[in-house]
């Protein structure tokens, strides 16, 4: 991309090819013996990394949509059917799933590095203008994936978003129509996301090659902010930059399997388990943590137009950053004050995300306003005023002095500094779920906890046990067919045996030839049925409660962690928030209510309930269900088995998942050392 | 990209029974797929929707100006918040009125914002009594 080539390949074809499409000269030129600076440092492979990215998140979401239905009353359900019934559907939305989030994570350490060594700065206007449009084309992306899934938190996010175009004066109540193709969030909507969803990558990857062809007219920025002169300050592309890009990118890929295999709700939120319904809002609509800073700043502001404005105006300000920052010196490392202002900055920008996911009352909202007057202010007033005043150290005069000068002391602080601010930021959404009045559930020891974890065959089947016999009077369990019992990873019933179990059911078929519907016994790739025809018919024997159907409720249903602990679960794995609070709200009923805890007629005391007043009564009591095995017919037995089953249905493949990882872990870690060696041995004469 | 044939046809106006409705309670019906809550409202929240200066308040209107007149008990208002679109909770907040969760706003029991975050009152939408007990919404 940077002229003409006089590259030559020896094979005549190719030879006749390069004549008429000179594509392998580009290439050559571009990512063969480009000259790359020497001294870059590792912040440099995020491009490499965040271009894995997007071809990651093209080729699982072109595979996953082959398999979703954009439909309101299907998308959920196709959704689930995909983790739970397409060769390795789990592992592609996990992927796609965590792969939003870290490619975000990648793109705001990519953008603080260029804020940090001055990318911005001319001749890489352009280029920096470029990356602020990949930004936004990866918000409207993000968004509208977020979307697709159809959950409560998908209907609710897509419907507080699109209202904010509705403080548009006059238009907006138009555009917002627009938006919709309807009088509010609904099918043309979801469908329109979809399309756009599918669009928008395709639109990123024309800018990213925008992006990178301005970044090979102007040459890459590097740590000391000076130009490559001479060909001693710059090594080719390929090996040196190829073969550092390999290994940050195998690097990345650690952190991005940990999602995937043994975290893949981590980053997710619980309500986005339970189908989209237009008419219960669920008590926090919080965004995706990439989201959060800006969020936060739409709601410090008290006027609704206001907010809004102010929310674009924090993207659309890093455009004219080449303009307000004047400073000569381009890289922090020669500006102490710049240095330190930086760092604030990143404080403030998590602060932000963190105040972004908590509810909007009291003190957050004043840190909120502060932090937003101090995150306008670094634009605004902070850099304009520093290139007047701040006396920069004296730069190097090229890039070859400042390898003999250099120290790497700084590198490995900003790296421990922004590993623990990643981790902070992406867990700030764990604390969104501020308690409703609930007490905390104990924890409880698992077997499927941790990175080993199994399911008890015996707890599966005891636990199926008394869901068939208790809950299933109520409840459903409507993803799950019968043939899944017998499934490796469940409760390990043979075929014949799960012929045996499915025929004792009555399963509704029809039309036969006479038009007539007719009942006969279930087969193995029959579906539990349900208890009621429909949710209203469930309304109505239930004193107006819907009993929820089981088959996602240990992953639906969450608590807060508060801070640090969610920063604590990133490393210990711990995820099981909803099967302590299933298998707590089982034995939390009480016959009395404490004093001062007035519970309406027909509802019942629950300990653990939010609000503890639940409108079903106590299900389980000692004795109630026999088991053959000799396990104990307690309460607290019967908890915890219906509880593994509850979550055997609610994540069925977790035991292909984890085994997975652990190989995935294996082959990466070694990879990884191999790229390490490779690189040493490659940059061994550039040093 | 505006509604298409069968989204408008679907948005024709619905007719709904109040006779079922007992002071003190409300309804939520969908139209148009927003929800608009009716409450047959007491005495007491009347009053209190009329006893307010109407220049005090952020989004002025009067209570008269947003009921049928003769039908004074029946309050209409589409059950959406005016801040981001959340739905608000009927019977809760200071004001005797409805309570947005999302981000705090309260309105009051002529359906105005009374505090918070929304700059206007929930909207009235497009009605008419057909009879004593039945209105046409549309």
């Amino acid at each position: 991309m940077s002229g003409p080539s006089d590259y030559q390949p020896s094979n005549p074809a190719l030879q006749w090819i390069e004549r008429r499409l000179p594509i392998l000269g580009l290439v050559h030129s571009s990512f063969v013996v480009y000259p790359t600076p020497r001294n870059l440092n590792y912040w440099w492979t995020f491009g490499a990394i965040l271009s894995f990215m997007l071809g990651m998140q093209i080729l699982t979401g072109v595979i996953l949509a082959m398999h979703y239905t954009p439909h309101a009353d299907l998308a959920f359900k196709s959704v689930e059917l995909l983790v739970r019934d397409v060769n390795y559907g789990w592992l592609l939305r996990n992927m796609h799933a965590c792969g939003a989030s870290m490619f975000f994570f990648a793109v705001y350490v990519h953008m603080l590095r260029g804020l940090y060594y001055g990318s911005y700065k001319e001749p890489r206007e352009v280029l920096w203008i470029l990356g602020v449009i990949i930004y936004l084309l990866m918000m409207a992306t993000g968004f509208m994936g977020y979307v697709l899934p159809w959950g409560q938190m998908s209907f609710w996010g897509a419907t507080v978003i699109t209202n904010l175009f509705s403080a548009i004066p006059y238009v907006g109540e138009s555009i917002v129509t627009l938006l919709w193709g309807g009088y509010s969030v609904g099918n043309p909507t979801l469908n329109r996301f979809f399309s756009l969803h599918y669009l928008l990558p395709f639109l990123i990857a024309g800018v990213v090659v925008l992006h990178v062809w301005a970044l090979h007219v102007a040459g890459q920025n590097n740590p000391d902010g000076v130009e490559p002169k001479t060909e001693k300050d710059t090594v080719p592309f390929t090996p040196h930059a190829t073969i550092k890009d390999g290994f940050g990118v195998a690097c990345f890929l650690l952190l991005y399997a940990w999602f995937i295999f043994y975290m893949p709700n981590y980053l997710g939120d619980a309500d986005n388990y339970i189908p989209a319904n237009p008419g219960v809002t669920p008590p926090h609509i919080v965004p995706e943590w990439y989201y959060l800073p800006f969020y936060a700043i739409l709601r410090s502001i008290p006027n609704k137009l206001a907010g809004v404005i102010g929310m674009f105006s924090a993207i659309i300000i890093l455009c004219f950053l080449p303009w307000l920052d004047a400073a000569k010196t381009r890289s922090s490392k020669y500006r102490p004050l710049a240095k330190q202002f930086f760092w604030i900055f990143v404080a403030v920008c998590i602060l932000l995300g963190y105040l972004g996911a908590q509810p909007p009352e009291g003190i957050y909202v004043i840190a909120g306003r502060v932090l937003t007057v101090c995150y306008f202010a670094y634009f605004l007033i902070v850099l304009p005023l520093l290139s007047r005043i701040e006396t920069p150290r004296p730069v190097p005069n090229s890039i070859s002095e400042a390898i003999l000068a250099k120290s790497g002391k700084a590198v490995a602080s900003i790296a421990v500094a922004l590993v623990a601010a990643g981790a902070l930021f992406v867990g700030t959404l764990q604390d969104a779920r501020a308690e409703e009045g609930g007490t905390k559930p104990p924890g409880n020891s698992w077997s499927f906890a941790g990175p080993f974890g199994k399911y008890d065959r015996g707890a599966l089947q005891r636990g199926l046990k008394v869901y068939k016999e208790v809950c299933s009077n109520c409840h459903s369990l409507s993803y799950i067919a019968f043939r899944n019992l017998g499934d490796p990873g469940g409760p390990g019933y043979s075929v014949a045996q799960v012929a045996a179990f499915a025929s004792n059911y009555k399963i509704k078929d029809g039309p036969n030839d006479q038009g007539d519907m007719f009942e006969r016994p279930g087969r193995a790739a029959d579906y539990f049925p349900s208890p009621f025809p429909n949710e209203q018919a469930a309304r109505a024997a239930n004193g107006g409660a819907a009993p929820p159907d089981l088959s996602l409720i240990t992953k639906a249903r969450s608590y807060g962690r508060g801070f640090p602990m969610f920063l604590v679960d990133f490393f210990s794995q711990y995820q099981e928030q909803g099967p302590d609070y299933v298998s707590a709200v089982l034995q939390g009923f009480e016959d009395k209510a404490p004093e001062g805890v007035s519970i309406p007629e027909g509802s019942y005391y629950n300990k653990y309930f939010p609000g503890h007043a639940i409108k079903m009564p106590k299900p389980l009591s000692d004795g109630q269900v026999t088991y053959d095995d000799g396990s104990p017919a307690t309460v607290a037995q019967y908890a915890k088995d219906v509880t593994t089953f509850l979550m055997w249905t609610a994540e069925p493949h977790m035991e292909a998942r984890k085994r997975l990882g652990l190989q995935v872990f294996v082959f990466l870690i070694i990879f990884a050392f191999l790229m390490y060696f490779t690189k040493k041995k490659v940059w061994a004469d550039s040093h | 990209m505006n509604p298409d044939a069968s989204t408008i046809a679907a948005g024709a106006p619905i007719e709904v029974d109040l006779s079922p409705v007992a002071e003190g309670q409300d309804i939520k019906v969908f139209w148009r797929g927003k929800p608009i809550y009716i409450s047959h409202r007491t005495k007491k929240q009347i009053d209190e929707a009329r006893a307010v200066p109407v220049a005090s308040l952020p989004d002025p209107q009067s209570d008269e100006a947003r009921v049928k007149a003769g039908h004074d008990q029946w309050l209409v208002v589409i059950g959406i918040c005016t801040h981001l679109g959340c739905i608000p909770i009927a019977h809760e907040g200071n004001y005797d009125g409805f309570f947005c969760p999302c981000h705090g706003s309260q309105y009051d029991s002529s359906g105005r914002i009374r505090q918070g975050p929304a700059p206007a009152n929930l909207p009235v939408p497009p009605y008419q009594f057909v009879s004593d007990t039945k209105i046409q919404i549309g």
